[in-house]
């Protein structure tokens, strides 16, 4: 929980990782791109204020300890949804699995979720270890990668048939989030790698489904937004989007935030601070603190008020994921209820 | 001359541009080196804001950088070459064989880039019109005027020279004539449609802008000890 100027946030961050990027877990023959991989990451850790810059060592895998008052007792955040990455092509023990994560659920209990993964190309086996990952964590919800690599294979689509037959699978194992991400190295490398189309059908055949699209689908912003203004069970993750911008970028997170608001709304936006790519106590304080400017170039967008920063900061996530929220720290928000697209937003396109 | 000839090797660099970011890779900062020898052969390396930046537009700039210092008057041979990326390998030697991009990456992709270039350059157009239309919006034009206005009818610009040439090569109405809005398929904007259509382009032009800035951060960040 944050507080400020009397105000109290409660805090999901809905984007969070425990990776293991030490170079013991490089796979052999494959370091060049397990060191690409964390090194690009580790240029996006530098977009956040200099004085919250680690040491590349300190980077490449933290403790438990580190996690916990990183988070929890310095970061104002009061439950932390993992996302799992494998990335097994590159990382000789995964990147970032579940069962990394799960080790934080015996130390921090309610305080963190754990996601699943799954990949479609592993066909029945991957449906069986879907069905045991639910059984033992619990999952609510599930982190695709749609750019993994996987022997030949550069990446998958959410239409792909074998990839329904999962969507299927986990709806009636109980899961409700689907969190996408996409990568530049999906095939065929000849189309748009980032590309929202197999989103926008994915979230019509599947209604009983959330898709939050992690980065609000940068850099395909343009495209996740026209398709969101359709989709009532479609949201933006703002992970990247406060981390990467608000601090490195300021002017151009005022706009992403002003289209954001225009296209998507305050009740389909959640918060995730990316750890840790970037802790999450100077994006929490610092958006908490954020305010549109009163630049010309930003007068058709809206000002923020203090129920839209507790919605994105928090309650929305909450209610995608049925945590409890103290009464005190609760407002009415529409996150997971059926939203009918603004027809005004849709019209003549 | 072989300063002279740097100068026009650096200048036609300068008309090759990242084209999911609509800029030039000059101003960009994605050429690392550049040298002429004095035998005429241009030493180009190029490099991006990340190792795993997308192999698609990665080729599209190393092989347009290859065609553009080629055909400048004085160069005998052309080596460009990209750094730091996962697909160097593969980029630099389809490139150096001009072997095309399927070839490049065999198994990998079915077509050649021109379709993934046009729908760059119809977000470039999209986004334009924002460019152009927002200073006329600014000075109290409304829907049924911008509706009817024409490209000869704007007053001159960088931006409106910018907009025609990415209409141009897309095969869309870029004369004195042409509506300055217009839909992706060429189609006239309605008055009804003006404020939809240009809040389509704002929202296009701050994507790509966006885009931009994530890359220009980044790029600055991995070469930071070798900046200037």
């Amino acid at each position: 929980m944050y507080e400020k100027d009397g105000e109290k946030y409660f805090v999901v961050d809905s984007h969070s990782h425990f990776w293991d990027a030490s170079r013991e877990n490089w796979r052999e023959g494959r370091e060049e791109f397990a060191k690409g991989w964390i090194d690009c990451f580790y240029g996006y850790h530098q977009l956040g204020p200099p004085e919250t810059h680690w040491d590349y060592e300190k980077y490449l895998k933290v403790t438990p300890e580190d996690f916990e008052r990183d988070m929890f007792e310095e970061g104002h955040v009061d439950v932390a949804i993992f996302q799992s990455t494998y990335l097994k092509e590159w990382y000789t023990n995964g990147f970032n699995t579940a069962d990394q994560n799960a080790a934080m659920l015996e130390r921090l209990g309610d305080k963190v979720i754990v996601n699943g993964r799954f990949d479609p190309r592993e066909g029945d086996a991957g449906i069986k270890q879907l069905e045991a990952d639910v059984a033992k964590y619990g999952h609510k919800g599930i982190k695709l990668y749609t750019a993994e690599w996987n022997g030949d294979s550069r990446g998958y689509k959410l239409t792909d048939p074998e990839c329904y037959r999962f969507f299927e699978a986990a709806q009636s194992l109980g899961i409700k989030n689907i969190h996408a991400h996409k990568g530049p190295t999906i095939w065929p490398l000849n189309k748009d790698a980032f590309s929202a189309d197999d989103v926008d059908q994915a979230a019509t055949d599947f209604q009983g489904l959330n898709f939050i699209i992690e980065h609000a689908g940068i850099p395909r912003i343009e495209d996740f937004c026209f398709m969101a203004v359709q989709e009532p069970n479609v949201y933006a993750g703002l992970s990247v989007v406060i981390g990467g911008l608000m601090h490195a970028r300021p002017k151009f997170f005022a706009k992403v935030m002003g289209e954001l608001l225009f296209w998507v709304g305050e009740d389909r936006m959640t918060f995730g601070g990316d750890y840790n790519i970037w802790t999450p106590k100077w994006q929490v304080e610092g958006f908490v603190d954020w305010q549109m400017p009163d630049d010309p170039s930003c007068s058709d967008y809206p000002k923020l008020t203090v129920d839209t920063k507790k919605k994105i900061l928090g309650l929305n996530a909450a209610k995608l994921y049925d945590i409890p929220v103290p009464a005190e720290l609760q407002i009415k928000t529409d996150a997971d209820e059926a939203m009918a697209p603004g027809e005004q937003l849709v019209a003549g396109s | 001359m072989t300063a002279g000839l740097h100068g026009d090797v650096w200048a036609a660099l300068g008309s090759v541009m990242d084209p999911e970011l609509d800029e030039p890779i000059t101003d960009l900062d994605f050429v690392e080196t550049c040298t002429v020898s004095d035998e005429g052969v241009a030493t180009v390396g190029l490099r991006l804001p990340t190792f795993f930046c997308a192999p698609n537009f990665s080729f599209l700039m190393v092989a347009d950088a290859y065609d553009a210092v080629s055909q400048v008057p004085g160069i005998t041979h052309a080596v460009v070459t990209l750094a730091d990326h996962h697909a160097s390998a593969e980029i630099n030697g389809g490139v150096a064989a001009q072997s095309g991009f399927v070839a490049s990456f065999e198994g990998e992709a079915t077509d050649e880039l021109d379709e993934l270039r046009e729908q760059f350059l119809q977000k470039a157009a999209m986004a334009g019109q924002d460019r152009v239309a927002q200073p006329l919006v600014d000075e109290g034009a409304g829907p049924e005027e911008l509706a009817g206005m024409t490209l000869g009818q704007v007053p001159p610009s960088g931006d409106l020279t910018r907009l025609r040439e990415r209409r141009a090569k897309i095969g869309l109405a870029a004369d004195d004539d042409a509506p300055l809005l217009l839909h992706k398929d060429g189609s006239r904007v309605t008055s009804a449609q003006v404020p939809l259509h240009l809040r389509r382009a704002r929202l296009t032009r701050m994507s790509i802008e966006t885009n931009g800035e994530y890359c220009k951060s980044l790029l600055q960040t991995r070469y930071a000890a070798t900046a200037p």
